[in-house]
């Protein structure tokens, strides 16, 4: 339980400081924002071609502005030189990297906040038909890019090429992610929505997310050194 | 946990060292056993193995058959073997690299990478030639296809990582290794049905014709041999690297160099 007390010290600290600059998150979702009206223009408006299409736009906004949040939630501890700090706090590692990955998720969540209602606004999506399924899997899928995404921005912290290599390493080990996340998306918001398929990517997901928080645990300690 | 002090591998480690040690006797004899592997696969597959068709109930030829197209199965199958093989070990030597920083778990994680990508690489194509044989499609989107797709890409990330990423690229690209073995099977869940041959006891290794089995498994042996032979020529150079860059620090440190 101490350790969960910990983990939202650290996770409090970030958002406190994010919330005070407010630098992450307003440069966030204004990205995420922008892609929604690139997206508008780039493609149809019929309403079957954006049902069609709706998933995988929600599901690339959330995977680029969740790799920019990541490498900048990750750059102001380097900027700052607080990492060793941080590593140095008499806390389990652990809770570190929980801390880093709960306020990432915040973060990542806050860009879902916006561009969700921004995309049904400009394209007219029924993305609110089923408002508990949808939350869930938005939920699931920023869990899922924060804890892996937290890892392997806190191991390139101090390698050069970090904004390039963060997205060439995360996108290939989370495609199970933004799979589960627009097939599951695609089922709530087609014309007849297949609520077996949703509540089956639901499972995948939850799954998913336990078995690589697991192993972010496991590893980012020994990943992490200074 | 003391995962590098367990018997298994303190003789894996053991088996590993004197091969690798003595590459002057273990790096010929897998080429030779390569060589004698992959060729005499090459003569039985195209001289000895039947072609593949089959007749239906009404005695017409099915529309499946293969004919000569059945051939690069057995060097798909093959590299497939063994860029998971491959996969397997780099995950593993990453896993022990982080328990017990030994730089030689690093060497084979990385060499067999470098393998991997080859071996990856010669599997996409020779599968994307059986795929417009058997399904009229260059690609498609079904388990196995995907699957090597995906893993092929984070073998090709994990390469960049090794170049790119300057002094602790061997700890992130410990970590990608072991991310991306974990992720295997989701991706294998994550698409839909399969149109592969099966595997499995009724699958197609089990089921092939009795004239199929014996060049299958001799292009499977020479494949490993070809592997593991590369993966220890890899390991050699790694090693030479860095002997070559520690003489000459040591040569900068002593004024001998400039």
């Amino acid at each position: 339980m101490a350790m969960f007390r910990q983990a939202a010290r650290v996770a409090w600290k970030d958002l406190r400081i994010e919330l005070r600059s407010r630098e992450i998150v307003y440069t966030m979702v204004f990205f995420g924002a922008l892609l929604v009206v690139i997206y508008s223009f780039a493609f149809p408006h019929e309403p079957r071609a954006v049902r069609g299409s709706v998933p995988g736009m929600l599901w690339v906004a959330l995977a680029f502005t969740g790799t920019i949040g990541l490498g900048r939630a990750f750059d102001r501890e380097r900027e700052n030189d607080t990492m060793r700090a941080l590593l140095l706090a008499p806390v389990p590692r652990l809770a570190v990297f929980l801390g880093k990955a709960m306020s990432t998720t915040a973060l990542v969540l806050a860009v879902a906040v916006v561009c969700t209602p921004l995309l049904a606004l400009f394209l007219d999506a029924p993305l609110f038909a089923y408002p508990g399924p949808m939350i869930l899997i938005v939920v699931l899928g920023a869990i899922g890019i924060s804890v892996t995404g937290s890892v392997f921005a806190a191991t390139l912290l101090k390698v050069r090429s970090r904004d390039v290599l963060l997205p060439v390493i995360l996108y290939p080990l989370l495609v199970p992610l933004f799979v589960a996340g627009t097939s599951c998306t695609a089922a709530l918001v087609a014309e007849i929505p297949n609520f077996d398929a949703a509540w089956y990517w639901i499972h995948f997901l939850g799954i998913y997310d336990a078995a690589f928080l697991v192993l972010s645990i496991w590893v980012f300690e020994s990943l992490v050194i200074e | 946990m003391k995962l590098y002090n367990t018997r298994a591998v303190r003789l894996l480690r053991l088996v590993i060292r004197s091969v690798t040690k003595a590459p002057q006797v273990t790096i010929p004899l897998f080429l030779v056993l390569a060589a004698i592997g992959i060729a005499a696969s090459v003569y039985v597959v195209f001289y000895v193995a039947p072609l593949e068709y089959s007749y239906n109930e009404a005695g017409k030829l099915n529309g499946s058959s293969l004919f000569f197209n059945q051939k690069i199965f057995f060097f798909h199958v093959a590299h497939a073997f063994w860029l998971f093989g491959a996969v397997f070990m780099a995950g593993v030597s990453s896993i022990l690299f982080l328990t017990d920083r030994d730089p030689v778990w690093d060497d084979i994680a990385s060499a067999a990478t470098d393998v991997a990508v080859a071996f990856g690489a010669v599997v996409l194509l020779t599968g994307s030639i059986w795929g417009k044989a058997a399904w009229d499609v260059w690609w498609q989107w079904e388990p196995r296809l995907t699957m090597s797709l995906l893993l092929w890409l984070v073998l090709v990330g994990y390469v960049l990582v090794r170049r790119f990423a300057g002094p602790s690229a061997d700890r992130v690209a410990a970590g990608m290794a072991i991310f991306g073995m974990v992720g295997v099977p989701f991706i294998y869940k994550m698409v839909g049905n399969d149109s592969h041959p099966a595997a499995g006891t009724d699958g197609v290794v089990a089921t092939l014709g009795p004239g199929m089995r014996v060049p299958f498994w001799l292009s499977v042996a020479g494949f490993l041999f070809w592997y593991l032979a590369l993966v220890i020529i890899r390991v050699q150079s790694t090693i030479a690297e860095r002997e070559v860059r520690e003489l000459r620090e040591r040569g900068l440190d002593l004024g001998v160099l400039q």
